[in-house]
């Protein structure tokens, strides 16, 4: 069943949030043992390895010598926050053709206990051509996300009330999750009256920061068949880049417009099949964005379609971020791809949180946007599905 | 400028290929580039245009107008107050910043001219100031 037919057999996510007297290196193998003995596995079993740029010494070698891999496929490319959902999907090509068995995903940082901030998610842009022409204006990322919400509202009317309820529905799932940063529950109020960061982007609209990660085991589904947890499958993914154009700029979509039209053209359902999606949320408006570009409603809609609670689940029209997403669980390294795979996993397991858990889940999105919304970015698709 | 209280922004790296962008801004004038086969105008600079790819292409002064495409009014800003894409009269849209401005009254679409920001020891940069 070519290309998709891999098996998410394993996951883990560390519930520090401040990585305090702890390495870069030994939380990658912290999330990756953890993954490995959710899956039944032994580090021993890994034959692939996929992880960012933001890994400790050169692509994926340095970590394979750590913990100790024998290693016949290697992967570390690199999307920003969007990459371990690109992985999933490399990963799941790869097994699909015979270049590997069991495949380990690490994604991980200690950025905030360290206090060394690098770049934009911890990498080196030594030689980005754009830098004078757009880092020269010191546009951090509140501000490259604000002009595209600034964009938005006056392209389609979108409201701060409408940004609101994206944090609103996050903060009522991170209510459940005892390893959530922010788990008090927030009003539409409470959003709109915090400070401005970069107009219309106000404080509660922007993720948190924080230490952390996760990892991801996918394996051949003969060997997913012998192991004790229920198997998740890929059954479609999809990856794009946009980028400014040579100037010829339109902030109205994201390159999620071409990765979800691909992932779901290979995994032949439509947006309405989906019960559950974990979306990028580095920012309120990131949510809205992705919602239309997927297809959940047409282009310009998204702030209605979030409205009045419609991402809480149990309630809401689809469930989303049910483990409070970046903008209240954590946001690891400023990379939020590989939580938004490890929560739509559990949704599949039926081992979400009881009161955040879809009943019956059985088809979920989970989907990224690496990089800069305004600038260049890299946004990737996994439709998953339970065995 | 209206931030006297901000840092000068940091000297901009130049690259050989956009050398030519930042003489201009030297001598207060924005250059563009500008594709001799498929006679689009294109930012950043570059020796080849994104569009189609030819080597044919030339430097242009920009008029050194536009409109506001987005902009943002940073709270916490380390030498901008308000970032922004501008839309160039030739079509390309760019980062820039806009200065000189009542933060509050700033509105997409409206028209904007370029002036220069200087820099900590290097070319000035290219900004924006309501028209």
């Amino acid at each position: 069943m070519y290309p998709t037919d891999a098996h998410i057999v394993g996951i883990y996510e560390h519930p520090v949030r401040k990585a305090e007297g702890i390495s870069l290196a030994q939380l990658h193998a912290d999330v990756a043992k953890g993954a490995v003995e959710d899956a039944g596995l032994s580090l021993s079993d890994i034959d692939g390895y996929f992880c960012g740029a933001d890994a400790p010494g050169i692509g994926a070698m340095t970590m394979a010598q750590y913990m100790g891999l024998d290693l016949r496929y290697t992967d570390s490319t690199e999307t920003g926050g969007s990459s371990y959902i690109g992985h999933v999907h490399h990963a799941a090509l790869a097994i699909a053709a015979g270049k590997c068995d069991v495949a380990l995903i690490t994604c991980a940082d200690n950025q905030v206990a360290s206090k060394k901030f690098i770049g934009l998610g911890g990498v080196d842009f030594r030689g980005a051509p754009e830098q004078p022409f757009e880092d020269g204006y010191y546009l951090g990322p509140a501000a490259l996300y604000g002009m595209v919400a600034q964009r938005h509202m006056h392209e389609f009317g979108t409201t701060s009330e409408q940004l609101a309820w994206v944090k609103v529905a996050a903060s009522h799932h991170a209510q459940h999750n005892p390893n959530a940063m922010l788990r008090d529950v927030v009003t539409v109020e409470d959003v709109v009256s915090s400070p401005f960061v970069a107009s219309p982007l106000r404080r509660l609209d922007c993720c948190v920061m924080s230490d952390g990660g996760g990892a991801i085991i996918l394996a051949r589904p003969e060997i997913a068949k012998s192991l004790k947890r229920p198997a998740v499958r890929l059954r479609g993914a999809g990856e794009a880049v946009k980028h400014n154009a040579g100037g010829n700029v339109d902030l109205s979509y994201s390159a999620g417009r071409d990765s979800g039209r691909a992932a779901f053209a290979e995994a032949g359902v439509k947006p309405a099949d989906i019960r559950y999606a974990s979306l990028y949320d580095s920012f309120t408006i990131t949510v809205i964005m992705q919602l239309e570009d997927l297809g959940f409603c047409e282009k310009g809609e998204g702030g209605k379609f979030v409205s009045d609670g419609n991402l809480i689940s149990g309630t809401g029209k689809l469930a989303f971020n049910t483990d409070g997403g970046g903008l209240c669980n954590n946001h690891p390294g400023n990379r939020g791809g590989i939580t938004k795979v490890l929560e739509a996993v559990r949704q599949l397991r039926g081992e979400a949180h009881p009161a955040v858990q879809v009943p019956d889940c059985a088809l979920a999105v989970a989907h990224g946007t690496g990089g800069s919304l305004a600038g260049y970015h890299g946004s990737a698709t996994a439709i998953l599905e339970r065995v | 400028m209206s931030e006297k209280a901000k840092p000068l922004p940091a000297a901009p790296e130049i690259w050989p290929e956009a050398e030519p962008y930042w003489n201009a801004a030297g001598e207060g004038k924005l250059a563009v580039m500008r594709c001799l086969s498929c006679e689009q105008h294109y930012v950043h600079p570059r020796p080849f245009c994104p569009h189609c790819g030819s080597d044919k292409t030339e430097w242009r002064d920009a008029a050194g107008t536009g409109t506001i495409y987005t902009f943002t009014v940073t709270a916490r800003a380390p030498v901008f107050q308000v970032p922004a894409m501008v839309k160039l009269a030739e079509g390309p849209i760019m980062m820039t910043a806009i200065v000189d401005c009542d933060p509050e009254s700033l509105a997409i679409g409206q028209d904007v001219a370029v002036a220069f920001q200087p820099t900590d020891g290097g070319a000035p940069l290219p900004v924006f100031k309501p028209a």
